[in-house]
């Protein structure tokens, strides 16, 4: 496979950013908008020629010069195109393009619409950069570029602070998790002399400071997948405008964490420590994410608690060593959270920037084409057969299940709680009658179809995308062979009675969410109250767990604290011991001037003392 | 060619812009560092190609002085940065109307010949007078126009002045201690000294003194802030981009070598207090309401980083430290032009009285963001190959050391960040805000294309030192 081709997928949304960036301003925003999604949709076309490759090709690496050097070893710029980052591109760059494409039908009334594309290519380009880098180092710059321009993006509406708010929110707890990259960076290559992922797969070994190294690589991807502790920056990030919250916060750039672990999955297999750890927090993250879910009322927010929820499943799959059934997961859960956020725009743009669901309803007859993709894709992450989530969501529960009843437990309680709050969603927003004013009901329209083709397309995946991986008969699980050096997925593809059981249930559970959700919503009307009258458990669950209080109490306050302390006190403290040395000779000299009162009597005194002296000196030395 | 004719060059510029008058002097000044920008790159050439371009003369045969200049990765880097930064530094100086502005360009020229001198002597004592030779012009520009009533300036200046030059005199008992053992001030022969660890604990220590309140290091940084806050812009750039290096390059080139075997636990010690300055100015600039000021403490807490990777004394560190300092220098020099240029239009350094300037200046702000985001060390930037190589180091020494120091790059993008939103964003305040000039464009632009042109080609630069 020709180099210039692979290199190419990087370099088309560089040159777009390149063009918008510099030229943007003087475009017509149709123009600056094609430019922008035809630099993604290249990028997909050689991603396609790439992946119908790689079905039987080998991988290839692509060495572009010497980045940096050390006395023992050197890092390379360089990338990797295998199995693993084929994935990757294939629902980066196809996504990609949708969400452009939407994107130039729901910015267009902005005035910094340029901008707004310079942004979003450059977040591919770094979002490619960190699938396709052939080492650590090269995966960091992806992982820290994507933090870059998705804090641009969800700062975009700059004149709002407290969008900007949220954008430095987004930064510094990824920050973090930056810190344990580097962390297990140095870990790495200080005990492998390399950071290339060939070379580690080859020469990894267990080594007593290897668990550090996994379990800084899992804070690194705590921060950036959005996993407790550090997953409340992307609730704040829906600050960003909603082709964002679906490209960066939902289908790809939080998935980084999983490709990184799944990238070093052989490093992760020998610290087996570690990954219980990474299977209890990814348990317990998807079920406090799906209890905060239940009681939103900001349509982006839920969806935002969703991702973190579902995230959490994928990271449980990574911690029972269950790779490839992450990896699906990420990829059904790009297809249908994508359409989710993107249908979520369609509704925005319909009510005039409304986002509170206890004043939408009823848009179902205003709006039929969002609506129907946004049922398919509701069923899709419920878990309803056949639909995508279906298989990927069962895959997890089997694993779980074969692993430890109690994390299957929490598991599965989380999907109850997401079938019942994603229909909670569903109802509110387009069935019974509409809440809102009266001017907004006349407005009430369905979007121009730049908005509704990606929802189409994306609704189509969501239903359809479950059969790359059937139980049983898997594509993915083949393809990703090379990739993954023991799977714990293969084994338990029998499918017997006890898996027949373990569906069924997880069916009924879904079916239990959705009755629920169809009693309190459709046929009783409920409407969620203020969140100041809610109590008891709800009322936890509303302010989320009381975990930004929290971090505000025990570490921005005391950061704060000590700041004003050392600049106030300490420093002047430092400075008055500094000054006191400065005066040491003054004060000398000030007392060496009193001597000097001119009085003959004492100069003789001084005199006499003086000759005495050097007399004795001579004498009882010579 | 020959390196010492860099320091002609700026001798017979001072002298040429001290003679002309106020209205040529910049432009002659700014001509000077130009030659002598190119001077260096063509001198690096040669050394590249392994051409000789050293200079060794006997200066006093008793005591034993010679006025030797040698030229090696280490010194040739510095001379880079000091000729390439200085007509970046003039430009930006364009912005400003100086009284008096020939003295005021001369003893910018003067300072600029004795950093370059600093960096290049290979005799103890030519080295330690160069050194010297630095803290006056910088002296009187910063007593003669800087801002604030003459009084406060006046002490602020005496203060940084008597207190570097109280910490330099340690440095030569040092040298003259040296000089009592080997019968020399040279460099090759007090490198191949053999120094009890008694011995080495006291020089290193006298050095230690002189270069820690020169970096500076916590606890000697308190004439720093005030400092560059007093000083014109022009000062502030010459410190914090160029000088505040000479403490770091000494270390690398006379403390490791010479009293490297000092003991364990010193040097622990060292650059623990290194580390703690690191969180300590990351802390003060948090809280921080001048831009000028929140600056100054974000460069101590970068050259924290610098020095601790310098005293851990390995190849990692070595390399770490000569990169940091080059990266450090030009986004310093960035970031007190960006500081200068909101002055300029808003007539403050006070943040809290800035902000709306984004959708007045778009340019001025990809600007910012590229410098800033080049500070707080995003990988594409030179400033991560820095940070990186300089955390390696002190990883290799010991991992919590690491992870200590690396709490900069959390605290480093809260406190950049936290600055950038209140003074760049938000909604216009009825301030205009106009947009960068021909001029300021050209210095920023390239500022940044160095940060990352370094950041992706990093060889460019390290080749000169990496074997």
């Amino acid at each position: 496979m020709s180099t210039t081709i692979l290199l190419l997928t990087l370099i088309f949304p560089l040159v777009g950013t390149l063009i918008n960036g510099f030229w943007g301003k003087h475009l017509s925003k149709k123009v600056s908008g094609t430019i922008a999604t035809l630099a993604i949709a290249a990028s997909f076309v050689t991603s396609c020629l790439f992946f119908a490759y790689i079905q039987d090709g080998e991988p290839v690496k692509v060495v572009l010069f010497e980045w940096m050097k050390f006395n023992y070893f050197s890092i390379d710029f360089g990338f990797y195109f295998d199995q693993l980052a084929a994935l990757w591109l294939m629902f980066i760059t196809g996504i990609g393009t949708l969400i452009h494409l939407y994107s130039t039908s729901y910015m267009s009334h902005d005035e910094n619409f340029s901008k707004f594309f310079t942004y979003l290519n450059f977040f591919v380009f770094f979002m490619l950069i960190l699938v396709t880098g052939s080492n650590l180092a090269m995966m960091f710059i992806g992982w820290e570029g994507v933090g870059l321009c998705s804090y641009l993006l969800i700062g975009f509406w700059y004149k709002n602070q407290d969008y900007n708010n949220a954008a430095k929110k987004a930064f510094i707890m990824n920050r973090i998790g930056d810190l344990g990259f580097l962390v297990g960076i140095f870990v790495t290559g200080y005990l492998f002399h390399t950071l290339d992922f060939i070379e580690l797969k080859e020469q990894s070994f267990l080594a007593p400071t290897l668990g550090i190294a996994t379990m800084a690589f899992f804070i690194a991807a705590t921060g950036k997948s959005a996993q407790l502790p550090l997953y409340t920056w992307l609730p704040d990030a829906m600050a960003g405008p909603t082709p964002v919250s679906a490209l960066i916060h939902a289908a790809t750039m939080v998935t980084a964490g999983i490709f990184m672990i799944t990238r070093l999955n052989f490093l992760f297999d020998l610290t087996p420590d570690v990954q219980h750890i990474i299977a209890i927090i990814g348990a317990v993250t998807s079920l406090v994410a799906a209890t905060i879910a239940l009681v939103q009322n900001d349509i982006k927010k839920v969806l935002a608690y969703s991702t973190v929820s579902q995230l959490g499943l994928m990271f449980l799959a990574l911690g029972l060593g269950a790779y490839e059934v992450a990896v699906f997961h990420v990829i059904t859960h790009a297809f249908f959270k994508a359409c989710l956020f993107l249908g979520s725009g369609s509704v925005i743009h319909a009510v005039g920037g409304e986002q509170d669901m206890r004043h939408m309803g009823g848009l179902k007859k205003h709006m039929k084409i969002t609506y129907a993709t946004f049922f398919i894709s509701t069923l899709a992450i419920s878990g309803f057969p056949p639909l995508s989530g279906f298989f990927s969501k069962d895959e997890i529960l089997l694993t779980a299940f074969h692993h430890n009843t109690v994390l299957w437990v929490v598991a599965s309680l989380a999907s109850i709680l997401t079938a019942f709050y994603m229909f909670r969603l569903l109802f509110l927003t387009f069935s019974n009658k509409f809440r809102g004013t009266e001017e907004q009901e006349h407005h009430l329209h369905e979007s121009p179809s730049a908005m509704t083709m990606p929802l189409i397309i994306l609704a189509v995946l969501a239903a359809v995308g479950g059969l790359i991986s059937i139980p049983g008969s898997s594509w993915l699980n083949e393809f990703l062979k090379p990739v993954i050096k023991n799977s714990a997925t293969l084994h338990h593809h029998e499918l017997g009675t006890t898996e027949y059981l373990l569906m069924g249930l997880a069916v009924v559970g879904a079916l239990i969410g959705l009755m629920v959700a169809y009693f309190k919503y459709i046929k009783n009307k409920q409407v969620p109250v203020n969140d100041n009258n809610v109590s008891g458990l709800q009322k936890l669950f509303a302010n989320k767990y009381y975990l930004d209080e929290i971090y505000m109490l025990i570490i921005v306050n005391p950061l704060n604290f000590f700041g004003s302390f050392f600049k106030k006190q300490i420093d002047g403290l430092i400075n008055g011991v500094v000054l006191s040395f400065g005066r040491v000779p003054s004060e000398l000299s000030y007392q060496g001037k009193k001597a000097q009162n001119g009085n003959i009597g004492l100069y003789l005194f001084a005199f006499v003392i003086g000759v005495c002296g050097l007399l004795y000196y001579l004498f009882m030395c010579y | 060619m020959n390196c010492i004719i860099i320091l002609l060059i700026y001798v017979l510029g001072a002298v040429a812009t001290l003679a002309s008058n106020s209205k040529n002097a910049a432009k002659i000044a700014l001509v000077t560092s130009l030659i002598n920008a190119v001077i260096a790159l063509v001198l690096t050439g040669e050394y590249l190609n392994g051409n000789d371009i050293s200079f060794t003369q006997q200066w006093i045969s008793n005591p034993n002085i010679s006025l030797s200049f040698v030229v090696d990765g280490l010194s040739l880097t510095m001379l880079l940065l000091t000729t390439l930064l200085l007509p970046i530094i003039i430009l930006a100086s364009f912005n400003t109307l100086y009284s008096k502005a020939n003295q005021l360009y001369s003893l910018v020229l003067f300072m600029a010949f004795a950093m370059a001198g600093t960096f290049l002597a290979q005799d103890g004592l030519v080295y330690y007078i160069f050194w010297e030779l630095a803290l006056l012009p910088i002296f009187f520009i910063g007593l003669l126009w800087g801002s604030d009533e003459w009084k406060v300036r006046k002490r602020v200046m005496v203060t940084f002045f008597m207190y570097t030059f109280a910490g330099s005199l340690f440095m030569l008992a040092a040298f003259a201690y040296l000089y009592t053992l080997t019968g020399s001030f040279a460099w090759s022969d007090l490198s191949k000294a053999v120094l009890s660890t008694k011995e080495a604990n006291y020089i290193f220590l006298a050095f230690f003194l002189a270069y820690g309140i020169k970096i500076p290091v916590f606890p000697f940084h308190t004439w720093q802030a005030n400092t560059y806050e007093k000083s014109p812009t022009i000062g502030t750039m010459l410190l914090s981009g160029i000088m505040l290096k000479m403490g770091v390059y000494s270390i690398l080139r006379w403390q490791m070598p010479i009293a490297g075997n000092v003991s364990e636990n010193i040097l622990k010690t060292v650059i623990i207090f290194c580390i703690i300055g690191i969180i300590y100015a990351s802390l003060i600039a948090l809280r921080s309401n001048n831009l000028k000021r929140l600056l100054a403490y974000s460069s101590m807490a970068h050259v924290g980083l610098v020095a601790a990777g310098a005293y851990v004394g390995n190849s990692t560190g070595y390399q770490g430290a000569i990169i940091q300092m080059v990266g450090h220098g030009f986004v310093m020099v960035g970031l007190f032009y960006l500081a200068d240029i909101i002055s300029k239009r808003y007539d403050t350094y006070e943040i809290k009285e800035m902000g709306g300037i984004r959708s007045q200046a778009p340019k001025f702000t990809t600007f910012f963001l590229i410098i800033l985001f080049a500070s707080i060390g995003l990988p594409g930037t030179f400033g991560f190959i820095g940070e990186f190589t300089l955390l390696f180091a002190l990883s290799e020494k010991e991992l919590l050391y690491a992870v200590f120091a690396g709490t900069s790059i959390i605290l480093g993008a809260y406190y950049m960040l936290k600055m950038f939103q209140n003074a760049v964003l938000g909604s216009t305040q009825n301030k205009v805000f106009a947009e960068v000039t021909t001029k300021e464009y050209f210095v920023l632009a390239v500022i940044c294309v160095v940060l990352i042109g370094l950041g992706i080609y990093p060889k460019l630069l390290t080749d000169l030192f990496i074997q």
